[in-house]
């Protein structure tokens, strides 16, 4: 437990220091969250109507391009090959390093994204909604992300075969996503069933990436 | 099982089989097509144009059971260390994006005199779809990756963990269908089927059955050769 924690700090640290962590990220954000009007139009009823799809399909890749950084530079340097040889399971490890990943990517985005809603003309009664399906779901999207990351692990160019393996598997996401978001306009009905599944995704995704990351990583540093 | 995990014997079987499969496939595609565009009667509702499921249907149901062969293949190559299962889930993955193109295609060709448009966002266009990206995905593993043997081992996670996620995204899309469409939409699966379409459907879907295990089977040979050259030439470098 002490190691894990240990490799969080680090991990947190370097995305703090280093650059390419939250900074980054949320740039990109701002950036696709401009981009979009300019694209579409600055009609207000449009920009309502497709906020929250929007901010969510804006978070999803912000996500995933902030994911290469999760195992490559430990990969390059050898850290990694120190850590599957520690006394912690590689599985845990994996875990917490996706956990970090989420801490610095995933949460400070799905807590800041619907505060730039504003930009897109959100209805102000869907923050609440919207920001507590993000946070729940930016932890599958970290997750996914990070397995991402751990596949292309030993390739030199694997940021865009990252994005063809990993973003059909956040459709599910996506979907209980932006239904729940829709919460406040959609009723309990659809809001509360949404966000259970939100949750149950993400649970699944927490037992079963670890186990697909490490054999992953297993396989490259064989 | 394990008796075939010898790649010689492998070929041995392959090659006495190889000419009655691509018969069968020959006599069932005749018969399918035959009963299908000539002898099923036109629909009461959609006229002539119903005959494009005779090719579209088959072709859906094959792309999902192609995606679980190369599912369970993997599993077997974890579980028994096969030597041949990678090789079956590796030269399923192009045919099996080849059917769920054609599937894709044909619902389009459909979708334009049913819906008046190329394309629909219906629940089973889009769930197919997403399946043809994970088909790309798998694919796209095998070819990033130079060593065949990590290519294996990452491959196998690729095409599990799609697998798992092959229900949740057909919920999840049916879920999103539901709440932007309406019942209005034109269903496919309407009342029962009668006899004189089943029929001539399930020919068809043998038929395509057929024309995989064909494929299938050529293919894995192929890929047996490739290997042993690549071996050879290894030698060869090695030896010089």
């Amino acid at each position: 437990m002490k190691i894990l924690a240990a490799l969080i700090r680090r991990d947190l640290t370097l995305a703090w220091r280093q650059g390419g962590g939250v900074g980054t990220a949320a740039g990109f954000f701002l950036t696709v969250v401009v981009l979009l009007p300019l694209g579409i139009g600055p009609d207000q009823v449009l920009l309502q109507r497709i906020a929250p799809g929007a901010l969510w399909i804006a978070l999803l890749l912000s996500v995933l391009l902030s994911a290469d950084s999760i195992y490559q530079t430990d990969f390059e340097d050898g850290s990694l090959e120190l850590m599957t040889m520690g006394p912690a399971p590689l599985e845990m490890v994996v875990l917490a390093k996706a956990f970090a990943h989420w801490l610095a990517a995933g949460l400070p985005l799905a807590i800041l994204a619907p505060m730039l809603g504003f930009l897109l003309n959100l209805a102000p009664e869907l923050v609440l909604p919207l920001t507590v399906a993000m946070v729940i779901g930016s932890v599958s999207l970290s997750l996914l992300a990070s397995l991402g990351a751990a596949v292309i692990v030993g390739l030199r160019r694997g940021g865009v075969l990252v994005s063809l393996l990993i973003l059909p598997l956040y459709v599910p996401v996506l979907i209980f996503g932006v239904s729940a978001s829709r919460g406040a306009l959609a009723g309990p009905d659809i809001f509360a069933p949404s966000l259970l599944i939100l949750l149950a995704i993400s649970l699944v995704a927490l037992v079963s990436v670890p186990v697909a990351s490490a054999a992953a990583i297993r396989a490259y540093l064989k | 099982m394990q008796k075939f995990a010898n790649p010689t014997r492998f070929l041995r079987l392959q090659s006495a089989i190889q000419p009655w499969v691509v018969a069968a496939t020959i006599v069932l595609f005749a018969a399918g097509l035959y009963s299908g565009l000539v002898m099923a009667p036109p629909d009461y509702q959609q006229g002539e144009t119903v005959r494009i499921m005779f090719v579209h249907v088959p072709a859906a149901w094959l792309a999902l059971m192609i995606y679980s062969i190369m599912a369970l293949s993997s599993a077997v190559a974890i579980v028994f260390r096969h030597p041949l299962a990678d090789l079956a889930a590796k030269t399923a993955a192009p045919i099996g994006a080849a059917f769920t193109f054609l599937a894709l295609a044909t619902g389009s060709l459909w979708g334009k005199p049913m819906w008046g448009a190329w394309w629909v966002w219906d629940a089973g266009l889009t769930s197919m779809f997403v399946l043809f990206l994970l088909y790309l995905g798998y694919i796209a593993v095998w070819q990033a990756i130079e060593d065949p043997a990590r290519g294996a081992l990452i491959a196998r996670i690729v095409a599990l963990v799609g697998f798992i996620n092959i229900p949740i995204i057909k919920f999840s899309v049916d879920w999103w269908n539901s709440l932007h469409q309406p019942a209005s939409v034109f269903r496919i699966d309407g009342p029962a089927i009668h006899s004189s379409i089943l029929i001539p459907l399930l020919i068809m879907a043998t038929a395509y059955t057929m024309l995989f295990l064909a494929l299938h089977l050529s293919a894995m040979r192929a890929e047996i050769n490739a290997r042993k050259l690549r071996q050879m030439e290894l030698a060869h470098v090695g030896s010089s």
